[in-house]
C-alpha cells in the first residue's frame, strides 16, 4: 500500500493502476457484473411476486394490441385528435363571443366615463384603446379555447396515451435518421416548445438530440392552439353550412398539425443527412400501464399550470403590444399614421407571401411573444382607425374580408406562418441554454423562419397560378 | 427491528407538508426509481408542491427539491429524473447519478413499480451499491392487485438487506410507514445491510486497492467502492471526472450549491 503514503498521487495514475488491473479480472469480468446484476434481481423477484391471475386476460395488453397496431394505430391516434379539436372549436365558440362583447362594451364604457370626467383623450386612448384592448383579445381569443383544450389534452396525458402516440410514429423518425424518442418530446412540444426542448435530455446521442432541438418548434405549442383554433373557426369554416362548419375547422386545425409532424420529419430527415449526418440509434420504450386520471389533478395540471400560466404570459405581452399599436396608430405624420406607413411598406412583402403588410407589423410587434400574434394582428386592424367598429368574432370575419380584402388563402397562409415561424422568446433562450451555443439557437430561428417564408411564398403563388386567388 | 413501537406507530407521527421551505432542514432523503413509477406523485403528496405529473416515462429530467416536516424533524426531498440504470450516460442518468453519488443524500428512497418488480430491481442494486441507506418503496400497490399480482414485501427485505415499504402513493396508502421507516434507517434503529455483488477474490482484491487510492487522491470522498467498480469496467465518463477534477469539485461544493440553488431549481422544475 505505498500508494497512499505518496504526496503526488495523480488521478493518471489511478487510471493506469485500473488498466493494469482490469486484464487480470478477466474479459468476462463487465459481463458477469450486469449478469449477476440481472440474475439477483430476477431472483429475487421470483420469490417476492406471486401472480393470481392468468396474464393473458391483462387488459391493458388488449388494449394496447389494437392501439399501437400497425393498422389501426395512426387512425386511431387522428380521430382522437380531431374529437379533442372538435370538442375544443364547438365549445369555444359562444363564450368567445360573449367574452369579446362583454370585455368591449367595458371598453366603450370605461372610456365614454373617462371622457366625461373630462380626463385627456390620449390617456383614456392609451389605457383603453390601447392596453386594456390588447388584454381584452387575447382574454376572448385565447381562453375559452385553452379552458377547454387543455383539460382534454391532460386527460389523454395521464391515461398514457402520449408514449404510445410514440410508439406509433417511431417508425417515421427512424426513417428520419432521428431518434424514436424524439415522439415522445415532439408530444411534449404540444404543451409548450420550451418544455419540449428540455425534455430532449431523454435522449443519449447528441446528434439525435440537437434533430429533436431544432425541430420542437414546428408542432403547435399550447399557445398557439387559440390562434389556430380562432383561424379555423372564423375563416376557413364559416363559408360552409353551420353543421359542417365544425367539422371543417377541426380538420383543418388537424391538417395543421399533421403538416406540423411532416415538416418536423422532413427537416429531421435533412439534417441527419447534411449538418447532423449519422445513423439513427436503437432505444426501449416502455408503455405504462392505463391509469384512471386523477379528476383534481387534471384539473389543477390544465387549470393553474398550463390555463393560467399560458394566458398570464401572454397577457403580460398583450398589454405592451397594445400601447405600442396605439402609440403608432395616433402618431400621424402628414395626415397618416406610422402604422399605416410601416404596413404600407410592408406590404408588398406581405403580399408575395398571400399575407399583408398590417399581418407582418402585427408579427414584428409580437416577436417576443408570437402565440400572440393574431390578437395583435386584431388590435393593429382595430386601433388604427383601420376598423371603427369594435366587432364580435363573427362580425370581424365580414370586416376582414369586406374592408382589408382576405381571402381564403390569407387565412391558411396565416396558419401555416404561425405553424412555421420561429420559436418564441423563451424557447430560443432555452435552446440556447440546452445546448449551450449561440449557433444552434441562431439556426434554430433561421431555418424555422425560412421555412415559414418559403411555404406561404410557394403556397401564394401557386394559389394565384391556377387563379384560385 | 424498532425498540419501541409506539415510537414509530404512524397514529403517533405527524406529517407537515413544508412546500418550498427548505432554506433549513436536518436530513436530505433522495427519491430514486425507474420511469414512471410514481416518484413525482409521492414528491407532490409528501411536500404539497404540484411537481407536474404525467403517466409517461421521462417527464421528470431535472430533479426537483421541496420540503417536508415529520416528527418534528425537516426534511428536503429531491426528485430524481428516472433512470432504468445508473450506468449510462444521458443527460438525465447523470443528474441521478450524480447526486446519489455527491449530493450526499441522508438516505435514498427508491421507488419501485410493484407490477414490474423485476426490472426495478435492477436499479434498486446499483443504487445499494452505491449507498447503504436505502428504503424500497414498493409503490402502485394498488394496480398490482387489480392485476392479481401478491407482493412479498418481507421476502423482498430479507433478501435485499434493506427495508421495503408497500405503498400507493396517490392515496397515501403506506406513506407513513414509509415516513418513520426513513426516519430510522437515518437515526441508525435499523440497519442496512444491502446486498452487493462480491465476484471473486481478484475482484475484491482490485476493489479494494483502487478505492484506497480513491480515497488518498480525494479525501471525504463517499462510494469510493462504486467508482473503484466503475474505473475498473472502463466507464469514461467516471474517467473524464475524474481527471478533470470534477470529482474532487463535486465533493467539495455539492452542499454548498443545494442550498444556493433548492429553491430556483424546485421552480424550473415545476413544468
Amino acid at each position: 500500500m505505498s500508494v497512499l503514503t505518496n504526496e503526488n498521487l495523480t488521478p493518471q495514475d489511478i487510471l493506469a493502476k485500473a488498466q493494469k488491473l482490469r486484464p487480470q479480472l478477466g474479459d468476462a469480468f463487465r459481463d458477469e457484473i450486469v449478469t449477476s446484476l440481472y440474475g439477483e434481481a430476477e431472483r429475487i423477484a421470483q420469490r417476492a411476486v406471486h401472480t393470481t391471475k392468468d396474464k393473458r386476460w391483462d387488459f391493458d395488453q388488449r388494449i394496447d394490441r389494437i392501439v399501437t397496431s400497425p393498422v389501426w394505430g395512426l387512425p386511431i391516434m387522428l380521430l382522437l385528435l380531431a374529437a379533442v379539436f372538435w370538442i375544443t372549436i364547438v365549445g369555444a365558440n359562444i363564450p368567445s363571443q360573449m367574452l369579446a362583447t362583454a370585455l368591449f362594451w367595458l371598453e366603450d364604457k370605461a372610456s365614454g366615463l373617462f371622457t366625461a370626467w373630462g380626463i385627456p383623450w390620449w390617456i383614456t386612448g392609451f389605457l383603453w384603446h390601447g392596453i386594456y384592448r390588447g388584454l381584452a383579445w387575447v382574454v376572448s381569443v385565447m381562453l375559452p379555447p385553452m379552458a377547454i383544450f387543455f383539460p382534454l389534452f391532460t386527460i389523454l396525458e395521464d391515461l398514457g396515451y402520449l408514449p404510445r402516440v410514440a410508439f406509433n410514429l417511431d417508425f417515421l423518425f427512424k426513417k428520419a435518421g432521428a431518434h424514436g424518442k424524439q415522439a415522445l418530446t415532439m408530444a411534449m412540444g404540444f404543451g409548450c416548445n420550451a418544455a419540449g426542448v428540455v425534455a430532449t435530455r431523454v435522449i443519449d446521442s447528441p446528434r439525435e438530440r440537437l434533430i429533436a432541438i431544432l425541430t420542437n418548434n414546428f408542432v403547435p405549442c399550447n399557445g398557439r392552439f387559440p390562434t389556430l383554433i380562432m383561424l379555423a373557426t372564423v375563416f376557413v369554416a364559416a363559408s360552409f353550412s353551420p353543421v359542417a362548419a365544425s367539422f371543417v375547422a377541426a380538420g383543418s386545425v388537424l391538417a395543421v398539425v399533421l403538416i406540423g409532424v411532416f415538416f418536423t420529419l422532413l427537416v429531421s430527415w435533412v439534417l441527419s443527412r447534411t449538418l447532423l449526418k449519422g445513423e439513427a440509434s436503437a432505444f426501449t420504450l416502455e408503455l405504462p400501464p392505463y391509469r384512471r386520471p386523477n379528476i383534481g389533478r387534471i384539473v389543477y395540471t390544465s387549470l393553474i399550470d398550463r390555463t393560467i400560466f399560458v394566458l398570464w404570459r401572454a397577457v403580460l405581452m398583450a398589454a405592451p403590444a397594445g400601447a405600442v399599436i396605439w402609440v403608432l396608430g395616433n402618431i400621424y405624420v402628414n395626415g397618416n399614421s406610422l402604422a399605416i406607413y410601416i404596413a404600407n411598406f410592408l406590404n408588398p412583402f406581405g403580399v408575395l407571401l398571400g399575407l399583408d403588410g398590417v399581418i407582418l407589423l402585427a408579427y414584428i410587434i409580437a416577436i417576443p411573444a408570437n402565440e400572440i400574434v393574431v390578437p395583435t394582428m386584431l388590435m393593429v386592424y382595430t386601433g388604427t382607425g383601420m376598423m371603427i367598429d369594435l366587432p364580435g368574432l363573427d362580425g370581424l370575419r365580414t370586416l376582414l374580408i369586406g374592408q382589408h380584402g382576405w381571402t381564403l388563402l390569407t387565412a391558411i397562409n396565416l396558419m401555416l406562418f404561425s405553424l412555421l415561424h420561429n420559436p418564441c422568446a423563451t424557447t430560443i433562450a432555452t435552446i440556447y441554454k440546452e445546448t449551450k451555443s449561440a449557433k444552434w439557437a441562431t439556426v434554430s430561428v433561421i431555418i424555422t423562419l425560412g421555412l415559414a417564408f418559403l411555404v406561404t411564398f410557394l403556397t401564394a403563388s401557386f394559389a394565384r397560378l391556377i387563379g384560385w386567388a | 427491528m424498532s425498540s419501541n413501537p409506539c415510537e414509530t406507530c404512524p397514529a403517533n407521527a405527524q406529517l407537515a407538508q413544508m412546500g418550498l421551505k427548505i432554506e433549513k432542514f436536518d436530513r436530505i432523503v433522495a427519491l430514486a426509481g425507474n420511469p414512471n413509477t410514481g416518484k413525482s406523485t409521492l414528491f407532490n403528496t409528501l411536500t404539497g408542491l404540484n411537481q407536474h405529473t404525467g403517466n409517461w416515462p421521462g417527464k421528470t429530467v431535472t430533479r426537483a427539491e421541496g420540503g417536508y416536516e415529520f416528527n418534528k424533524i425537516r426534511y428536503k426531498l429531491v426528485d430524481l429524473p428516472g433512470t432504468y440504470s445508473l450506468l449510462s450516460a444521458s443527460q438525465d442518468e447523470e443528474v441521478a447519478r450524480n447526486f446519489i453519488l455527491f449530493g450526499q443524500p441522508d438516505c435514498v428512497v427508491v421507488v419501485t413499480d410493484a407490477t414490474a418488480l423485476e426490472r426495478n430491481l435492477n436499479l434498486v442494486l446499483q443504487v445499494m451499491e452505491i449507498t447503504d441507506k436505502v428504503i424500497v418503496a414498493v409503490n402502485l400497490m394498488d394496480e398490482a392487485r387489480r392485476k392479481g399480482l401478491e407482493v412479498d414485501v418481507r421476502s423482498l427485505s430479507r433478501d435485499l438487506g434493506a427495508p421495503a415499504i408497500p405503498i400507493t402513493a396517490r392515496n397515501g396508502e403506506g406513506v407513513q410507514t414509509l415516513l418513520s421507516t426513513i426516519e430510522e434507517v437515518i437515526n441508525g434503529n435499523i440497519q442496512t445491510k444491502p446486498l452487493r455483488v462480491s465476484g471473486t477474490d481478484q475482484f475484491r482484491r482490485s476493489v479494494e486497492e483502487l478505492s484506497g487510492m480513491i480515497t488518498a487522491l480525494i479525501p471525504n470522498i463517499p462510494n469510493a467502492r462504486w467508482l473503484a467498480i466503475r474505473l475498473l469496467d472502463g466507464d469514461a465518463r467516471v474517467e473524464e471526472a475524474l481527471v478533470n477534477g470534477e470529482l474532487a469539485d463535486l465533493v467539495m461544493n455539492q452542499r454548498q450549491s443545494d442550498l444556493r440553488l433548492s429553491s430556483k431549481t424546485a421552480l424550473a422544475g415545476n413544468q
